[in-house]
Order: C-alpha cells, then structure tokens, then sequence
C-alpha cells in the first residue's frame, strides 16, 4: 500500500514538474525534504519520550481506571453488551480511556480484545462498528504530536488549539456515532 | 486554567505514582525509552515522505491539487492549501503528519492554514489503517457501514478544524 503511494507521489511530482519546467526545484526539493523529515522526527522526539513515559505512569498509578468510572453511563448507552459482560466493559472503557489520554500503545491491545469479545461471526454487528468509528475519530484531550510540531516551529502558545480540537473531536466523533447508528437501522431493512 | 493543563497533569500523576508507593522515576524512564523507539521507528518514514512532499511541492503538483479541489473546499468552508492533508490524512499517518507540519512551517504555525492543519492534525486519525488493524484483529470479513461511517466522522472533522480554527482564532 505504502509503495504505491510513495511511487504515486513520486511519479506525480516528475510530471508536474516536466509540465511546468521546475526540474532545478525539484532536485534541490528531493534533499531538502529528507532533511526536514529528520528535523521533524528531532522534533517529535523529546515530547514523544515524555509523554509514554507519564503515560506508562498514568496507566499504572489508575488514571485511565478512574477516567472510565466516570464515563461508564455513556460507555452503556453506546455498548450496551457492555452491562452483563464485565471483561468487555474493562477493555471498551480502557481502550476509550488510553485514546483519550493519547496513550495509543495502551489503546490498541485493550481496543483489539474488546473487537475480539464483541465477535460472534465474521460480520461486523453494530456494536463493533461504534467501537471502531469511535476509534478512528480520534478523542484526544491532549494532542501531544501537534503541539510538539508547533513548538518546533517556534510557536509560543503550543497548546492554544486545544479547545479547537476538542470541539472538532467531539462533533466528528458525535457525528460517526450518529451516522453509524441510522447506517445500522438501515441495514436491518436492506 | 488551560495554561496549566499539562504542567497539573505531569504534577498529578507524579504525585499520584508517590502515594501509591509505585516506582515513579524507573516507570517514566521505561516509558521514555519505549518512545524513542517509537521515534527510530518513525523516523525512515518520516524521511521518505517529506522528501515525497517536498517534491510535490516543488513540482507544483500540490499547486494543481489545490486548484482542482478549490471549488469544492470552497463550498464548505475548508481551505483549499489542506487538499493534500485531508486527502492522505485516512491512509498513512507518517505522511499525513509530514504534510501537516509543511503546512504549518511554509504557512506559519500561528496562521489559519497552520492551525487549521495542526486542528486537523490532532482531531482526526488514519481511517484505514484503523479499520484494518481492527477488523484483521477480530477476523471480520463482512465491514457492512464501518468504513462510510468512518468517512463521515474525517469529513466532519475536517469541516468542524476549518470552522472552530475561523471562529475561534480571527
């Protein structure tokens, strides 16, 4: 998947270039991208170190097993297997937790062996599909790359977008849910 | 209040991992260390897709892109210099992460087009690789609606990052 991207973006680039005549820029472009990409991954480094670090603490200390106590209500109304089947709930609401956290070395695993609970067959029951659009609209309450990118960038105020982002993440999450639940009324007549 | 946010959340759990009597300093070393792996592992990516980018760029293919899907973003609010993000944004994280932070470097990170893109950025996740992991985990072969509804949650976060970011930031 990824060769043909990058081939794509590739072949892309050589024809627009051929078509504008910018085949100076084009080369100079070629070693001044593999530079910026270094200087991202320096960038990206040191916050990346820090936070799985508070993250490992934060998942041992409890503060993903608080975080879920508190959104269990919601976690039932969207998952409402998750009321008689308390392994699954442990997963569903630390898999949540750990993305909201923007722990995702700790949502993956939890969020798999709640998909692996949640199957019966090999279709995706309604359940599965909230669990999964929930996943891929990301709920970060800290968004740590980004500002990470923003500070490298010499911004003063990394984290002033964090209201932004919360909003966009809620309503896209919102949205997914919504659009997921009249997708599977739909389905039961089809 | 927001200021504090991050600092009171290192604090906090500093605090926290001391009254519980758990191992503070060694745990957030260990973590620390699992990230730079993280980050060696990201790095060789990083490199091949910026310099896929850069030559984008460059070559004014981007240029083209924007012109192209200009009308359409136009329509609903998104700005047009986010084509290429929004397009790779569902499919490959490492790029998208790369054509963000161009964005906010050749743009500024201060401006609507940066942080409509760091917005975009922090909101959204890559769809596709998601729903693989997920569905190769479980052993699911029939999706049904996951994937268009998956795809409506990107579009609305991409229309909501372009609207919070105007409303938001003038």
């Amino acid at each position: 998947m990824m060769s043909w991207i990058y081939a794509g973006m590739l072949l892309v680039s050589v024809l627009a270039a051929v078509h504008s005549h910018s085949g100076a820029a084009l080369s100079a472009a070629v070693l001044e991208g593999a530079g910026a990409g270094v200087t991202l991954a320096i960038t990206l480094a040191g916050p990346i170190c820090l936070w799985s670090g508070v993250g490992k603490l934060m998942d041992r200390v409890g503060i993903t097993h608080m975080l879920s106590v508190c959104l269990g209500p919601l976690l039932h109304r969207v998952f409402p297997s998750a009321r008689t089947n308390s392994a699954l709930a442990q997963e569903l609401s630390g898999n949540l937790c750990a993305n909201l956290l923007g722990l995702g070395n700790a949502a993956t695993p939890r969020g798999i062996r709640a998909a692996r609970l949640l199957t019966r067959d090999d279709q995706a029951n309604d359940e599965l599909c909230r669990l999964i659009v929930l996943n891929t609209a990301s709920i970060q309450l800290i968004p740590t790359s980004v500002a990470a990118i923003r500070s490298g960038l010499g911004c003063r105020t990394p984290f002033d977008i964090l209201p932004a982002v919360w909003i966009t993440s809620l309503c896209s999450a919102g949205m997914g849910l919504a659009a997921a639940w009249i997708f599977g009324k739909l389905w039961h007549h089809a | 209040m927001l200021d504090y946010l991050v600092p009171l959340v290192l604090l906090v759990t500093a605090l926290l991992a001391l009254g519980k009597r758990e191992q503070a300093y060694p745990l957030l070393l260990e973590g620390a260390s699992e990230g730079l792996g993280i980050v060696i592992s990201i790095l060789p990516s990083l490199i091949l897709l910026l310099t896929a980018v850069h030559m984008l760029r460059a070559s004014g293919a981007v240029s083209l892109l924007e012109q192209g899907l200009a009308p359409l973003f136009s329509l609903v609010g998104i700005p047009k210099e986010t084509a290429l993000l929004v397009l790779i944004r569902p499919i490959s994280g490492s790029a998208a992460l790369a054509v963000g932070a161009d964005l906010m470097a050749s743009y500024g990170v201060d401006s609507q087009i940066g942080r409509t893109a760091a917005v975009m950025l922090g909101s959204t996740e890559t769809t596709f690789y998601t729903i693989s992991v997920y569905f190769g985990a479980a052993g699911i072969r029939k999706t049904r609606y996951t994937l268009p509804a998956a795809l409506i949650a990107d579009f609305v976060g991409f229309f909501m990052a372009s609207l919070t970011v105007r409303l938001l930031y003038p």
